[in-house]
């Protein structure tokens, strides 16, 4: 049951992403961040919070978990330090996912030649 | 008087296409007139280290040989024009770093074939040349990098979207008699229609092509049906019917003697969403394919006309829409010359 929560909350969102840009002729880049606000945004009302424990990966994988992560890390360091706490929480957590891509990226750059 | 009309140059002396050649890459090279180009590549890097260095090679490859066939070495050359799609026409500069010629830089996107061959016949014509020689390239991963998204981002396409031909071709233009001689030429204005994606350029460039089609017929009171074959450079799928629309409008019916070389140069089973586009496209398809069918007797007369979308990345993101161009050449069977 996990699973298919995921798949469908997962699927749902990507959905969305993909009318945005069939139905809405948004640009690639724009969904990308409009869907990281949307993200930030439910985080910071506590609705994506309700999401990620209803769907688990479904909702942290999409781009939109990483608006989600960032305001998670800002709520966490407001709570120690009040409005300061924006500044030095929104890469708190977020700044994990930032750095293994690059590291990631750079070793995967190192093996692999572009095709095209 | 060599202007004609508005727009129109009659070359009044005799003005000939010595020698041209073609370089391409694997997709090319896998589509329907993958056989008649000189030189090519079953990989897009054509065995440089990168996909810059990939396009340079082409263009100096398609320059070589170019000039082989003609049987010239390149001090014989008094001008070279030459130009790409790359920011500072890289490619063109480069290439001409490594040329002990003078040299004129031209961009027109991807009307750029027909813009060097027009000016550099004009030069013969005046008598400001001997022997120019042109060249144009495009390669599909420089295009992509700097036109539309990295590979790597991995980017949905639309249908509309083109896909940016991997190669060059060069010509040799000069007094001397040969099978195909230049006999007009007509300069195109630049026409903006308010398109916006840069991903449907052939509906950006129809305009642009219907203006130079219908300026060229009024300057020398011609019409389609003067001519075997009216081929645009890279209008694709999206962008050839409403050309022919456009001019349906104004009363000229293209019909059956229109075709266009970004639907000649793949297959349909092949993944180029509307077509082909880039400099290349029109140069390799016209040097390549159809100067051969003319030689077999097939066309006598065409105009070619190549469309060229001058789509900047920056103007994009500012909200301007994209200006296209077009410039046609009317190339000519020399008869008796075989």
């Amino acid at each position: 049951m996990e699973y298919v929560l995921a798949f469908l909350v997962g699927g749902i969102i990507c959905v969305l992403g993909q009318l945005a840009m069939d139905v809405g002729k948004w640009s690639p880049i724009h969904v990308m961040s409009m869907f990281v606000v949307l993200g930030a945004f439910l985080g910071s009302i506590g609705v994506y919070d309700w999401l990620v424990s209803f769907a688990g990966a479904g909702a942290t994988i999409p781009i939109s978990g990483f608006g989600y992560v960032l305001m998670d890390g800002v709520a966490a360091n407001m709570q120690e330090r009040g409005l300061l706490g924006i500044g030095t929480g929104i890469f708190a957590q977020a700044g994990v996912i930032l750095s293994e891509t690059i590291l990631f990226s750079f070793l995967v750059s190192l093996i692999f030649k572009p095709k095209g | 008087m060599k202007l004609v009309g508005k727009q129109t140059w009659i070359y009044e002396n005799e003005v000939y296409l010595q020698a041209v050649a073609t370089a391409v890459g694997p997709m090319e090279t896998e589509g329907p007139l993958g056989e008649q180009f000189d030189v090519t590549y079953p990989d897009l890097y054509c065995g440089e280290d990168t996909w810059e260095l990939a396009e340079r090679r082409l263009m100096k490859d398609a320059v070589q040989v170019c000039l082989t066939k003609a049987k010239l070495e390149i001090n014989d050359v008094d001008f070279f024009l030459a130009g790409d799609l790359l920011n500072q026409n890289v490619t063109a500069n480069y290439i001409a770093r490594d040329l002990p010629v003078p040299f004129l830089c031209m961009f027109g996107a991807c009307s750029t074939s027909m813009e060097t061959l027009a000016v550099a016949a004009a030069l013969v014509d005046g008598g400001f040349a001997r022997r120019v020689l042109t060249a144009t390239s495009s390669h599909n991963a420089t295009a992509e990098r700097q036109f539309r998204y990295p590979t790597e981002f991995g980017g949905q396409k639309p249908k509309s979207a083109t896909f940016t031909v991997t190669g060059a071709g060069a010509a040799l233009v000069s007094r001397e008699k040969s099978k195909f001689r230049i006999t007009a030429a007509t300069i195109g204005k630049v026409v903006d229609f308010g398109i916006h994606n840069p991903l449907d350029m052939g509906a950006a460039m129809a305009p642009a092509a219907a203006s130079t089609i219908r300026q060229h017929f009024q300057d020398l009171k011609t019409s389609p049906e003067d001519y075997d074959l009216i081929v645009t450079g890279d209008l694709s799928g999206v962008g050839s019917p409403i050309l022919r629309e456009l001019l349906r409008e104004e009363g000229y019916e293209l019909a059956d003697n229109h075709r266009d070389c970004g639907l000649m140069i793949y297959r349909t089973d092949q993944e180029v969403f509307a077509g082909g586009s880039g400099c290349a496209c029109s140069a390799v398809v016209t040097y390549g394919h159809l100067l051969k069918e003319m030689e077999k007797g097939n066309l006598q007369k065409i105009f070619v006309v190549a469309t060229g979308a001058l789509l900047s990345p920056t103007m994009i993101w500012q909200n301007e829409s994209i200006p296209a161009i077009a410039h046609g050449v009317v190339l000519e069977v020399v008869k008796g010359e075989r």
